[in-house]
């Protein structure tokens, strides 16, 4: 990704709009011009059974005909995308393609997305950037203004083959992306409503982003990324010894975890979810209770009902796992993403948003119905520690491995699925790949970050000894 | 005075008397109604491709009975139990081998819309019971079947298997369940039961006739079972019921004995007998029997055939001499002849010879023979939409499933008849598995291949959608098409599902049935009248030809292949994805947990400060208490060497304290 990155920097930043412009162009060539009988939509690595949206138009149709949308195993999504998609996935217009209004929602949907990240990237690189230079630190790391990190990612999500496959093949995950970006743009900017309504609603919509309540709290309670907060006290331990203060914390209070707007987010949060979940029993009142609804979309999730291949690992484990263990392994591999949650939290508090990366990425790999959408997401969103993971390891050979993952992936399925010439084994061992892929990325990422902190620390202890020599 | 008074006592005693014998002569005859029955009948019926159909019907009566209701003569007292205990207010079983051709052996028919069953096993019971009990009874019912028949019918007892259709199949408020089992084999294991019901077995009467290699050498063979019963018990009065056994054979019989020359030959239908076509002849009737009678029918088409010939060949000879013609010679002259009743100008009725067998013995068997004289060529009357099904795409992620009805030669007169006003209603019952992933927006009409709004034909829509390992999703129908309608086509399209390992088959590529869809016309009465010549009692298969019961066919079974997984992978899944999610967790752990060497130092250091700083605190404390003022002290090295041996022993304390807490939690 990095190369991808590098490739694209040279005078992005007058050519940002340009660009934009040119992939929402590309999105509505492809919206037209994508051949009908490619089946885009239909595509295991697009659509999973909770994002499909020919299941949500089933879901619609059985709502329509005075059914429960949950009264099949069709739908598993929101009742609330589903009143709001739903009319969209039924509404033709003559001569266009069908679903061309959910296809244009979607579309609209990225270019938000794109916007926000960039401008959450502007802003956590302003931000960072005057933490380096209260450390005194901005002239001496390589950092510099030439990597506008907030364009590229923003370019990134834009422009990632695997966010252009989500919105034109019709899934519902760019709706999904959009909320948690929102989120984390609340967070950052410390709109607390916002940032509170984007969680909810992405809580409400995919369940796993539940776990970025922590990022978000860290985010309102401290702050952006910043250096590692030690820094920043021994920095102004040293200034208030220089100074005599007779004081020894006199810069606390910036460090400090701010419990007011956490509090405000938490009252937010609890005030929107109850809202939804109103408006959610509302919508399936007449046909059905909260509980199904409750079961048929968490509960679905959670027990990964639907054993057809996705690119995750679940899927194959399950079908061919004895049925005594299944609950055991249920368990275990939801434990997986809840075990590293605090860990996590604790060695990169100083990071917040770093860690919602971290955290998108793992529930995106470990999730029970996994697609390229959930990707494409982590993968923008990495653009913007591009100064940080600067020196990142195997960041070619992890673009080699998606490039070949994901050109490999519809092979295999082709082979096993229609061509009958291959074996399940075949598809199941490029979603292994893709598991390995992301493990990688996600732990060279974290020890690149760990070890720019590192960097921070020497080169902020090689200040102060040559201050006091 | 003596003689009025003998003379009033006699009067009085004759009075007694007289009302006694009319109150006993009145019982006897209701006994005499309320004694079970049992009537045996057999119906043959030469086919148009050259084959026979035979068509034995049983029926047995127990009438609902105060006292002896658990004692029975003739009646089957299994299927009594059954009634009794699973509440069954009728029931249909069926145990089918090959296909019923609707467009040679005819659609429009008693004996079609009521005999032609979809091949495997279909069962449908009506139940008596609360709504919440109908299910348990069901399920019990499927396995008390299963033990008397020796079938899998307990298969059906998984609400994966099972429906409950609302009004498409046939109206029962929500009581009715109905299950197919599409791949069951059928054969002698099946038959043997089946004949257990009877009173005579297979010993004596028509069913001797029951010789097992030809009756299953034949082209279709459906063994069914329908029981009645008139309501719940109700006060010690056992319910009457009503069993009806019924086996349909469509027999090819060899035209090996013919003398006449291939040219001939090629275009006469074959000459049979009973000995021919079974290897048996009747030799009596089965002694319990009210009545056992043997029937040959002429269908409609065929008499219209056979009279074109007559008068063709200038045979002026009236129709009712029925023997040695020149078309056709029965061996046996037949006791009655019925004709059917005319109904409609111009179209020549059908023709029931009918042969007691009572008169026959051993030494003098019942062998009905037929012997075609001249070639003749006839059609069966069929439904006016002949129905069929099939599926569309390739590969094995997504197709679907089309029911194609086209219009047959009977729809076309019966067009020109209506005229505009005409509505030809069809209604389709069709149970899906739930591997079979229907998406019902994608529901498409094409009327005369052109596609067309559903709203503007679909009368009335029911979907239950399939749940994933729960329940079938189920489709009924109620179509309205004009009666000049060419063909039209339903089409849905779905996904295939994937299963767990345990849920495939041994043989998982052979692929997994959906079972048939029931197409149903209720506009279309089937129904035969023939004159009443006898007495109702003699002519059971008469009074069913008469009953109206609307034209009923199904479709084919679908065959669809369904992706497998690796079935000998288990272990090796399990072991890689625990291997990767191990590699995921250890890497990320050892990754944060990792320190450089610089780190450790700073670390050490750390340490001691914060060892000096514990210190520092309780010397603060210590000083306070003292009410001194507290000096910072230099933390030396004894100090942090008894904080860490302090540390040491708590840790001790600790784990000491855990094992502690283990004991006492185990114990």
């Amino acid at each position: 990704m990095e190369t991808e990155e590098k490739k694209k920097h040279g005078g992005v930043r007058g050519q940002f709009w340009r660009w934009l412009i040119s992939g929402t162009v590309l999105r509505l060539i492809l919206i037209y011009c994508l051949p009908q009988n490619l089946h885009f939509s239909s595509h295991p690595e697009v659509s999973t059974p909770l994002t499909s949206l020919r299941r949500l138009a089933e879901g619609y149709w059985l709502k329509q005909s005075s059914m429960s949308p949950y009264s099949g195993s069709m739908y598993h999504g929101s009742p609330l995308l589903l009143s709001l998609l739903g009319p969209l996935t039924v509404k033709r217009i003559e001569g266009q393609p069908s679903h061309l209004l959910c296809s244009l929602l979607f579309v609209v949907a990225d270019i938000i997305s794109a916007l926000l990240i960039r401008s959450m990237g502007q802003y956590l690189q302003l931000a960072y950037k005057q933490q380096l230079e209260l450390l005194h630190l901005a002239d001496k790391s390589k950092l510099s203004d030439t990597f506008p990190s907030g364009d590229i990612a923003a370019l990134v999500y834009l422009w990632n083959p695997f966010t252009l496959a989500a919105s034109v093949g019709l899934s519902t995950s760019p709706i999904e992306n959009l909320v948690i970006i929102l989120s984390l743009y609340g967070a950052c900017k410390r709109i607390i409503p916002i940032a509170a309504f984007g969680w909810v609603l992405a809580t409400h919509l995919s369940l796993y982003p539940a776990i970025l309540i922590i990022p978000i709290m860290l985010l309102l309670g401290y702050g952006p990324d910043a250096p590692p907060r030690k820094l920043l006290l021994q920095k102004g331990r040293g200034e208030s010894r220089d100074t005599r203060f007779s004081g020894v914390c006199c810069h606390k209070p910036e460090f400090v975890f701010s419990w007011g707007p956490v509090i405000h987010f938490l009252f937010w949060a609890s005030l929107l979810s109850v809202y939804v979940f109103v408006l959610c029993a509302i919508s399936v009142k007449q046909y059905g209770s909260l509980w199904e609804m409750l079961q048929s979309t968490y509960g679905f999730i959670l027990t990964v009902e639907d054993l057809s291949p996705n690119i995750g690992v679940l899927w194959y484990f399950f079908a061919e796992v004895f049925d005594f263990f299944r609950d055991f392994f249920l368990i275990v591999f939801h434990m997986n993403i809840m075990f590293m949650i605090l860990p996590l939290a604790i060695r990169l508090n100083h990071r917040p948003c770093f860690l919602a990366f971290i955290y998108i990425t793992i529930t995106s790999m470990l999730k029970s119905y996994p697609s390229v959408g959930d990707s494409a997401l982590y993968l923008g969103l990495l653009g913007l520690f591009l100064d940080e993971l600067a020196d990142m390891q195997f960041s070619f050979f992890l673009f080699c491995g998606y490039v070949g993952v994901s050109l490999l992936s519809p092979v295999m399925h082709n082979l096993w699925i229609w061509r009958g010439t291959g074996n399940a084994n075949f598809y199941y061992a490029t979603a292994m790949a893709y598991a390995c892929l992301q493990i990688i990325l996600v732990i060279e990422s974290v020890s690149a970050m760990l070890n720019h902190d590192r960097k921070l620390r020497s080169l902020s202890l090689k200040k102060r000894l040559e201050k006091t020599s | 005075m003596a003689a009025t008074l003998s003379r009033r006592w006699v009067l009085s005693l004759f009075l007694v008397l007289s009302t006694e014998i009319v109150f006993r002569s009145k019982a006897v005859v209701e006994e005499q109604r309320r004694e079970e029955e049992f009537y045996e009948e057999l119906l043959l019926r030469p086919l148009p491709d050259r084959k026979v159909l035979a068509h034995f019907h049983f029926e047995s009566r127990a009438p609902p009975s105060a006292s002896n209701g658990r004692h029975h003569h003739l009646f089957p007292k299994a299927i009594s139990q059954l009634v009794q205990k699973f509440h069954v207010k009728e029931m249909e079983l069926s145990f089918t081998q090959g296909r019923w051709n609707y467009e040679r052996w005819g659609g429009f028919d008693p004996v079609s819309s009521r005999n032609a069953k979809p091949p495997g096993i279909e069962l449908w019971a009506v139940f008596d019971a609360p709504q919440g009990e109908i299910d348990a009874c069901w399920k019990n019912l499927t396995h008390a079947l299963s033990g008397i028949f020796c079938a899998s019918i307990n298969f059906l007892e998984s609400s994966t298997m099972y429906s409950a259709p609302e009004w498409s199949f046939r109206p029962a408020s929500g009581n009715l369940r109905h299950g197919f089992l599409p791949r069951e084999a059928v054969c002698t294991e099946n038959l043997t039961p089946w004949l257990k019901l009877l009173p005579c077995r297979d010993k004596a009467g028509l069913s001797v006739l029951l010789d097992r290699p030809s009756i299953y050498r034949g082209f279709y063979h459906s063994q069914r079972l329908h029981l009645t019963s008139n309501g719940h018990a109700e006060g010690g009065m056992y319910s009457g019921i009503f069993l009806e056994q019924t086996l349909t054979i469509a027999l090819q019989p060899s035209s090996r004995g013919t003398s006449l020359s291939y040219s001939s030959e090629r275009n006469l239908q074959p000459s049979w007998s009973l000995s021919s076509i079974f290897g048996r002849k009747v030799t009596g009737r089965c002694v319990v029997a009210k009545s056992s009678n043997v029937y040959l029918q002429f269908e409609r088409d065929l008499v219209a055939q056979l009279k074109n010939l007559e008068n063709h060949g200038m045979n002026n000879k009236s129709f009712g001499n029925y023997l040695s013609k020149t078309d056709y010679e029965l061996s046996i002259n037949p006791d009655v002849v019925y004709q059917e009743e005319a109904k409609g100008q111009g179209k020549s009725p059908s023709v029931l010879y009918e042969f007691s067998i009572e008169k026959y013995s051993d030494s003098q068997p019942f062998d009905l023979g037929l012997k075609w004289k001249i070639p003749v060529i006839w059609s069966c009357q069929q439904a006016p939409l002949h129905g069929s099904r099939f599926l569309m795409g390739s590969g094995n992620e997504r197709g679907a499933i089309a029911i194609l009805l086209r219009s047959t030669a009977s729809n076309e007169d019966l067009g020109t008849n209506g005229g505009d006003e005409c509505k030809l209603q069809v209604d389709i019952f069709q149970v899906v598995p739930w591997y079979i992933k229907v998406y019902y927006h994608t529901l498409q009409l094409f009327v005369d291949e052109k596609p067309k709004a559903t709203g503007d034909f679909m009368e009335k829509i029911h979907i239950v959608p399939s749940k994933d390992k729960i329940s079938p999703g189920v489709m009924e129908m109620v179509l309205k098409f004009p009666c000049s309608i060419k063909s039209a086509a339903i089409k849905l399209e779905f996904d295939k599902g994937f299963l767990h390992i345990d849920e495939y088959p041994p043989d998982a590529n052979q692929g997994f049935d959906i079972p048939s869809a029931v197409i149903s016309f209720p506009d279309f009465q089937t129904s035969i009248p023939f004159p009443n010549h006898d007495n109702k009692n003699s002519s059971n298969l008469l009074s069913i030809f008469q009953e109206r019961s609307p034209v009923l066919s199904y479709t084919e079974v679908l065959l669809v292949p369904l992706t497998t997984p690796d079935f000998s992978m288990p272990y090796n899944v399990i072991t890689i994805t625990c291997t990767v999610f191990a590699l995921y967790f250890g890497s990320l752990l050892n990754v944060l947990r990792r320190r450089v060497g610089e780190e450790e130092r700073f670390l050490k250091s750390k340490a001691i400060s914060e060892s000096g700083q514990l210190h520092m605190l309780l010397s603060k404390l210590s000083a306070k208490l003292r009410g001194k003022a507290w000096e910072p002290s230099q933390p030396s090295c004894s100090s942090t060497s008894s904080m860490i041996s302090s540390k040491l022993v708590m840790k001790v304390i600790l784990v000491a304290a855990f094992a502690v807490a283990w004991k006492y939690y185990l114990d």
